[in-house]
């Protein structure tokens, strides 16, 4: 099955060859020979969707900086080739020639296997994010549900490497980190419960088709008909929570890059850097999340434009960018006033507008049949 | 009903809006960054950079050894050492500035009766250890002979205003 898929891939003049070498394959290996086969056609389609988004990740910092750079009436990083666009790879140079220190009292195998713990759940979650109706890695009924489960693991990686170094600082700092991103997934998957109710499916596929159904959708103007506007309360809440749940600014108490210390101050080097990574790859993640589940994935704000792959990537720029514009505006929380609002406002907002979408959906002006 | 009002502005996000609007703006605003190695931004006559010591057009070094700079200096950067020449005037041996701890106040060029010690505009200079910072007489004529004509000009402009 997994060879007829590669067919239909194929240019026509390498078909031949395709045939030859899987009639080799199938001589030599037997019975085997089609779970290889699908093992590496995965492996290849992880690497596809690793592999950009490593480089996304490494271009969203240098977008982060010309864009906050911008706001502070500067230009931002320029001098690393043409308008410093080298600049992320110059930095990740610098970053892997550093030396990783291990403190001394650490427990060192943890303490290095915790920045992978923070990372490989930004990636794994990736897994069953749709680029269009048909480009998926893996469509799977419960893909929210799995993004759920998948990045709450990611507050692991960061208890994990607060603990690990015996430092006290290190220690304050993750708890801090870990308590915000908990209390947040709380506002954060009941605000999903809305989205989940309105579109009766945990399948992101299913999610986005519903979106461009409707009213709206009908007359040509979808982007009205996508779920940000008849649940813009949730659509707030969810940002907020995803600003939270990624550690960003206003709610980057937890690393607070320029003066408290946070749950990796023992890191250094590349150790640090997966810390980075990490949160840029959950940022991104949080972003994609946000096009998908309110702002329509891919479908297109307009009926006479079509549907495009094109329109999820310039849906996730934007709200990249609402996160850098607000972290070059917003000044930081404090921490009892981070747990303050999402205690007591962005939870009972949740609880208020998911009894008021529930009457919605029993009234006769219910817009999602 | 205060309160009320109060909390519906916040629910609406209106001032973290207003904010917003107010960054935004700038993000368009034109930037007003100079690059530095290939602008540079204007500097006053007055400006106080590298230590020189003049001579006068004969050649003969202004410096009379009054060591006036020495005890005006309030980082104590100034080291003069005098004693008479062979033609019975007073000279300096040893004139040293430790530029690692010099303010660049002005004091010197302030207190000097004869403007022998002097600022330049020049602030482009490095050292690759500390005692490169360490200027001494020779070091300190060379940078006046080098950068005289600057050097007078910004004397003669300066002059009204004395």
């Amino acid at each position: 099955m997994m060879v007829d898929t590669l067919h239909q891939l194929l240019p026509g003049f390498l078909i031949p060859h395709f045939d030859w070498l899987m009639q080799l394959g199938q001589d030599t290996f037997g019975g085997i020979w089609p779970g290889m086969v699908t093992l590496v056609w995965t492996v290849i389609k992880i690497m596809l969707i690793v592999a950009p988004l490593l480089l996304c990740v490494a271009y969203t910092t240098y977008a982060e900086r010309k864009i906050i750079g911008a706001i502070q009436v500067r230009v931002g990083p320029n001098r690393v080739g043409p308008w410093g666009l080298i600049q992320p790879l110059a930095d990740g140079l610098k970053v892997l020639l550093k030396e990783v220190v291990v403190p001394a009292n650490a427990d060192k195998a943890v303490f290095l296997l915790a920045p992978l713990f923070a990372f490989a759940p930004a990636l794994v979650a990736w897994a069953v994010i749709p680029f269009n109706e048909f480009l998926v890695l893996a469509n799977v009924n419960a893909s929210l549900l799995f993004i759920m489960a998948v990045t709450s693991v990611s507050v692991y990686g960061i208890i994990l490497a607060g603990w690990s170094p015996n430092s006290k600082y290190a220690f304050l700092g993750s708890m801090r980190a870990a308590a915000q991103m908990i209390s947040y997934e709380v506002a954060m998957g009941l605000s999903l419960v809305v989205v989940l109710m309105v579109s009766n499916s945990l399948n992101l596929v299913e999610i986005v088709k519903v979106q461009s159904q409707g009213r709206f959708a009908d007359m040509g103007l979808t982007f009205l008909s996508w779920n940000w506007l008849p649940l813009l309360p949730m659509f707030v809440v969810y940002i907020i929570s995803i600003f939270a749940e990624c550690n960003r600014a206003p709610f980057d108490l937890a690393e607070g890059e320029s003066e408290i210390v946070g749950y990796h101050v023992e890191y250094s080097g590349m150790s640090f850097a997966v810390f980075q990574l990490a949160e840029y790859s959950a940022m991104l993640m949080g972003c994609t999340l946000i096009s998908l589940l309110f702002l329509g994935g891919w479908s297109s704000p307009v009926g006479f434009l079509p549907d495009s792959i094109l329109w999820l990537f310039i849906k996730i720029f934007a709200v990249l960018t609402l996160f850098f514009w607000v972290r070059a505006t917003f000044p930081r929380y404090r921490y009892d006033q981070v747990m303050r609002l999402g205690w007591k406002v962005l939870i009972p907002v949740c609880m208020i507008w998911l009894a008021v979408v529930a009457c919605w959906m029993l009234s006769p002006w219910n817009i999602w049949k | 009903m205060g309160s009320m009002r109060d909390i519906l502005n916040s629910l609406l996000l209106k001032e973290l809006l207003k904010g917003l609007a107010v960054t935004g703006r700038h993000m368009f605003a034109r930037k007003i960054t100079v690059q530095y190695p290939e602008e540079k931004t204007p500097q006053g006559f007055r400006f106080r950079g590298l230590h020189a010591l003049r001579r006068y057009p004969n050649g003969e070094e202004r410096c009379i050894a009054c060591k006036l700079c020495e005890a005006v200096c309030p980082a104590m950067a100034i080291t003069i050492e005098s004693a008479q020449r062979e033609d019975g005037s007073r000279r300096t041996t040893r004139y040293d500035i430790d530029l690692n701890k010099c303010i660049f106040c002005g004091f010197c060029e302030e207190a000097c009766p004869v403007d022998a010690i002097v600022e330049t505009r020049v602030f482009e200079y490095h050292g690759e250890k500390q005692s490169d910072l360490y200027y001494t007489k020779p070091m300190l004529l060379a940078n006046g002979d080098r950068y005289e004509a600057q050097i007078a000009a910004d004397r003669e402009l300066d002059s009204k205003y004395r």
